[in-house]
């Protein structure tokens, strides 16, 4: 079964010089949790660490457009989406909601205040049977929100929703309209989580992870689906995944994010043309695609997503970064993993050989610029020349400033760090010191 | 619509404790309802036709259980008893829920201090040895229900239930109303974090119309079995409170708890009848209400039950033509 | 000490399968009637190979996996060969079957944290499974195998005496990779093994499957959903679809030219960073207690033809390598003659647009 390709509107858009006007401004916007601390500690009101789940995210919405949050677990693309609808508290920043009235800031806004913005902004997520009531049907559900708001009752209220189940492709109505979420299939429940979205007419609608839980031969017809509504009902998405291929194909713009900062954004095309942030490119690199031509890649980031609570200083990929430099914000916890990945390439017997050479490690993971090695300056100092001698283009060797004997123990000694904020690079906004500031 | 349908189709062990359950607890019912045409006498009468009744005689033509040491008519006693019984146990049972459930309700939703406050409250209630909550509670409310000028509708419940079976039935109603409150409350906690509660959040709706729409008939199934096992519970204690006199008094309505105490000294005199009857009405009853509770909760709480295992047979290797 | 073994995929075919399935049927017992979770599924797993079992959810792949296990749920009844070693292990008793699973047969699920122990540390967990599975193995022995075990997964050996929850998701899903071949099995069964990772983490621990013939001899089944892993990861392919398989064959082959209308509209359906246009499959999977007659797909099949309603394709070995079970596809190759009755296209109900999975 194939379906009309739609004519992407950015390209066309790009050029112009007038642009479609900003319905959505974040500012600065900041979200962060409280980490549960120990039983211990709460008994004691020792304060507890926190997350920055988002952490300075500045961004510009403008009507119409498909707008796509891209990234992993910890990224903050799903704590943007529920900020920006006043569902998450925000610690710092603004989110502005722009409209013909002017402008209103939902993140000082009351509860009582924010209800009345529901009608405007509108949310679809990711799973559909636990996004249903399973006590109400989907005429109940799908009509809530305009019972909610007054807006519609009796003969009125049956007639929108027949209207909006048909919308959505739920028909014959009746076939649908009495059922419990409980007897619909994937792809039915989340037409009616849309379809219950979109009957207060919403100008903007956030859709988190649409189409993640749904089976492959489905995806395609509700991402289709959405972009018509879209056209019907001039509607701006701002759409959250973590599946790149989807967002290439239904977003006009893409930020990818990494541990609550936008590190790119720019027009999909130049994205996926020439992604400059090497998050990015890793992204691109590692998905899966369906090619027989195409084998395992296999020159990865390596390490895993980094603690939120904990970030790494400088820039928060540096880690796991192929591509790092000298200011990148190398720290004692990278020599740690630096240590630890030695030990992983060689033999069982050099581990053991060398643990006791360097003692307990745990002192490293306080992040610091200055990391001090137990053990004999002489010996640990060898160890180390060894290491780099094994992997001499490690970005890490680029950031130590100093290696020496301080106090019979051996300090390695960082450079300072530098946290790259959002800059222009050709198409895009980048965060990263490869691509220098071009206003600086 | 959907709950029915399931208590419909159970099988197995639950089937059969409902029907058990069920049944006796019909039979009470009907002794109840129709007391008045069954019982041959009423529940305070001594005398039929100018002759008084013989005391504590055994089993006779006019009294079919015999009489008890107060000259009343046994058989007509446990009928009688039967009505109070079960008006007392509903009303508490009513009370204790409605009082309850919203509480629990708006406590687990709202969360805050109001909720530590109240958990706290009921947490005390809970922990008090419930028989002697019953009793300060009924000696309050014998004195000060007799008599009292209350506005309807209580007044149209006092007058309908008669204030003695009122006192008894709001002494249990405080000691019930924390079991209803923790179950919806902390059954609501977890609720509230569920995806559909936030969609309704985001759909803008209020903190009473999610409570209302998405919270409440998602977190009552476990009311009913409470209500069943609540109801065996305070029958006991009705039949405990009017056992130590506390209760309802003989010439107010016919109770079994009392009556089971004025048999004592029949008992020890030789005499079981007196002391049978009633105490075999109690059990009975709460052995229904019980089977009925138990065999809800096997039904309504799948996760406690094992699926039934259907033989498989396998058929033709492959198909052919259709 | 790691033993590298010389043998591709393709030499593997002249040597004995470690596994030869034949006929495997799966069925769970409901009110209604058997349900047919696997419906006659037949195929070998070389020594040495990755089998990528692939489709959607309710086709019966995870049924499958589990029913090679015996790791099936009561109510489940198997029926058909499932020749292990020389033995049907369907024949086996429970007990015996046992002593087998976690020695000769492994298993990864998608979730590890189910199959540790949080009050266990990681070397002990070693232990424990080195003395169930190798009796009398010396303490020197374990740890070295299990320190062995960690390197190969890139797992550092700092962490040795960790406990399960010290670890992140994907250096758990590592340590579970470890634990099961440490005692080196013949055959490892990975259900969803990277479904709940992330995109990064996830090619980094298909790379680690990948590899895994250069360190063990072990043959490898992956079941997922994501086309996009098995096609780069795996050997062979075998496409399943409401309890059969439709189409196996060398993975690069079957990618590139499908013979199964079923996998052609898969793939179309993929969304990659190729797509241009969106394509779905009409239809929702069918009811499995009571498929539709002939080739359960027929109903969403754009090249349903008259004879697929009535008779059941038998699977075929086609020109091109793979095995398929189409009439389209034989008629295509010419492996078979149709009437012209036959051949003509089946007049199809009228799917509605809400149809669907």
């Amino acid at each position: 079964m194939e379906l009309a390709k739609q004519a992407r509107g950015a390209e066309s858009r790009e050029g112009q010089p007038d642009l479609p006007p900003v319905v959505l401004t974040t500012a600065d916007l900041s979200v962060h949790y409280a980490l549960q601390g120990s039983a211990l500690a709460r008994l004691f009101g020792m304060r507890s660490a926190t997350v920055k789940a988002l952490d300075g995210v500045s961004l510009e919405v403008r009507r119409g457009e498909v707008l796509g949050l891209v990234g992993e677990s910890g990224s903050g693309k799903t704590t943007l989406g529920r900020a920006v609808l006043g569902l998450a508290p925000s610690a710092g920043g603004s989110i502005t909601y722009h409209t013909d009235h002017g402008d209103q800031v939902v993140s000082e806004m009351s509860r009582r205040q924010l209800r009345g913005l529901r009608t405007n902004l509108q949310m679809v997520f990711q799973d559909p049977t636990a996004a249903l009531n399973p006590s109400m049907t989907i005429r109940e559900a799908v009509g809530h929100p305009l019972v909610i708001h007054k807006i519609a009752r009796g003969r009125e209220l049956h007639q929108r929703v027949n209207e909006a189940l048909e919308r959505v492709g739920l028909s014959p109505v009746e076939r649908f309209a009495p059922k419990y979420p409980s007897d619909l299939s994937g792809g039915q429940k989340q037409r009616a989580v849309i379809a219950r979205a979109i009957i207060l007419e919403p100008e903007v609608l956030v859709a988190d992870e649409p189409v993640s839980m749904l089976d492959m031969s489905v995806r395609a017809k509700i991402l289709q689906l959405m972009l018509d509504l879209q056209e019907e009902l001039g509607l701006t998405y701002l759409y959250i995944t973590h599946d790149l291929a989807s967002a290439k194909y239904v977003c006009d713009r893409i930020a990818i994010m990494y541990l609550g900062r936008v590190v790119e954004i720019g027009p999909t095309a130049e994205i996926f043309a020439n992604p400059r942030h090497p998050y990015t490119k890793a992204l691109l690199k590692a998905i899966p695609e369906p090619d027989p031509t195409l084998s395992v890649p296999r020159d990865l980031p390596r390490g895993e997503i980094p603690d939120a609570a904990v970030p790494p200083l400088g820039c928060s990929f540096h880690p796991r970064c192929p591509e790092a430099v000298a200011q990148c914000g190398w720290e004692s916890r990278d020599l740690r993993a630096l240590l630890e990945q030695h030990w992983t390439r060689r033999e069982p017997g050099t581990f053991e050989a060398e643990q006791d050479l360097v003692g307990n490690l745990d002192a490293l993971d306080t992040p610091s610029t200055t990391a001090r090695l137990a053990g004999d300056p002489v010996q640990v100092g060898e160890l180390l020349e060894r290491i780099r001698s094994e992997d001499p283009d490690e970005p890490l060797w680029l950031g130590v400033d100093s290696i020496g004997d301080v106090g019979g123990q051996v300090q390695v000694d960082f450079r300072d760090g530098v946290d790259p904020p959002l800059r222009r690079a050709g198409g895009v906004d980048v965060a990263c010191v490869l691509y220098p500031d071009q206003d600086a | 619509m959907k709950t029915l349908t399931k208590i419909w189709q159970t099988k197995g062990l639950a089937r059969y404790m409902l029907l058990i359950g069920v049944l006796l607890t019909l039979v009470f019912v009907v002794f109840a309802v129709f007391a008045p045409w069954i019982a041959p006498y009423d529940f305070d009468q001594i005398r039929a036709d100018g002759v008084r009744f013989p005391k504590s005689s055994p089993s006779s033509g006019e009294h079919w259980l015999g009489t008890n040491d107060q000259f009343y008519d046994i058989f007509s006693r446990v009928i009688w008893g039967s009505r109070t019984a079960l008006k007392v146990v509903l009303l508490s049972v009513v009370f204790s829920a409605v009082i309850g459930v919203p509480l629990g309700l708006t406590s687990g939703f709202i969360g805050g201090w109001l909720d530590r406050v109240l958990v706290f409250l009921m947490d005390a209630i809970y922990s008090f040895p419930s028989l002697l909550l019953a009793i300060v509670f009924a000696f309050w409310l014998q004195n000060s229900l007799n008599g009292a000028d209350l506005a309807p509708p209580f007044s149209w419940i006092l007058s309908a239930f008669g204030a003695g079976e009122m006192a008894a039935a709001l002494s249990l109603t405080a000691i019930y109303v924390p079991q209803y409150f923790r179950v919806v409350r902390n059954t609501t906690v977890a609720a509230r974090e569920a995806t559909y509660v936030e969609a309704a959040r985001a759909l803008g709706a209020g903190p009473f119309t999610i409570m209302r729409k998405y919270l409440f008939g998602n977190v009552v199934q476990s009311v009913p079995v409470i209500g069943t096992l609540n109801a065996a519970d305070a029958l006991s204690t009705l039949a405990a409170l009017g056992f130590l006199g506390l209760g309802i008094q003989p010439t107010d309505a016919a109770e079994w708890g009392y009556d089971l105490s004025r048999a004592l000294d029949n008992v020890s005199a030789g005499d079981l009848s007196p002391a049978l009857w009633p105490g075999l009405a109690i059990i009975l009853l709460i052995t229904g209400l019980t089977l009925v509770g138990e065999g809800l909760n096997e039904t309504l709480n799948p996760t406690l039950r094992r699926r039934r295992l259907q033989a498989v047979r396998f058929g033709p290797k492959s198909e052919v033509k259709a | 000490m790691s033993e590298l073994i010389d043998v591709a995929a393709g030499e593997g075919l002249l040597a004995e399968p470690v596994l030869s399935v034949r006929d495997l049927r799966v069925w769970y017992g409901t009110d209604r009637g058997p349900v047919r979770a696997v419906d006659g599924v037949s195929f070998d797993l070389q020594r040495g190979e990755i089998l990528g079992l692939v489709g959607e959810s309710g086709c019966g792949k995870s049924t499958l996996g589990r029913g090679l296990l015996g790791l099936l749920p009561d109510g489940a009844a198997s029926d058909g060969e499932l020749f292990f070693d020389g033995t049907d292990l369907l024949s086996l008793r429970p007990r015996d079957f046992n002593r087998l699973r976690g020695s000769q047969l492994g298993m990864i699920f998608q979730e590890p944290l189910t199959r540790l122990n949080p009050l266990m540390r990681i070397s002990e967990h070693f232990s424990e499974t080195l003395k169930v599975h190798e009796k009398g193995i010396s303490k020197e022995e374990i740890k070295r195998r299990s320190l062995e075990a960690l390197r190969v997964m890139g797992i550092p050996p700092t962490r040795f005496r960790a406990y399960p929850h010290e670890f992140s998701g994907g250096m758990r899903q590592r340590l579970m990779i470890a634990l099961t071949l440490v005692v080196r099995p013949a055959f490892v069964v990975a259900d969803e093994p990277t479904t709940a990772l992330d995109v990064l983490v996830e090619a980094q621990i298909i790379r680690i499957l990948h590899d895994l013939r250069a360190t063990y001899d072990t043959s490898l089944i992956l079941i997922t959903h994501n086309l996009g892993i098995v096609a780069e990861a795996c050997d062979r392919v075998a496409v399943m679809y409401a309890g059969k398989i439709v189409e196996i064959g060398d993975a690069r082959e079957v990618f590139s030219h499908p013979q199964h209308s079923y996998t052609r509209e898969l793939l179309r359906s993929t969304i990659s960073l190729r797509t241009t246009g969106l394509n779905y499959i009409d239809g929702a999977p069918p009811d499995l207690v009571e498929p539709p007659s002939g080739c359960h797909f027929h109903p969403r099949c754009p090249d349903a033809m008259t004879v697929c309603v009535q008779t059941e394709p038998e699977p075929r070995v086609l020109p091109n390598g793979t095995r398929a079970a189409c009439w389209a596809a034989d008629l295509r190759s010419d492996v078979v003659s149709l009437s012209a009755e036959d051949r003509a296209p089946l007049v199809r109900e009228e799917i509605a647009v809400a149809d669907e999975a």
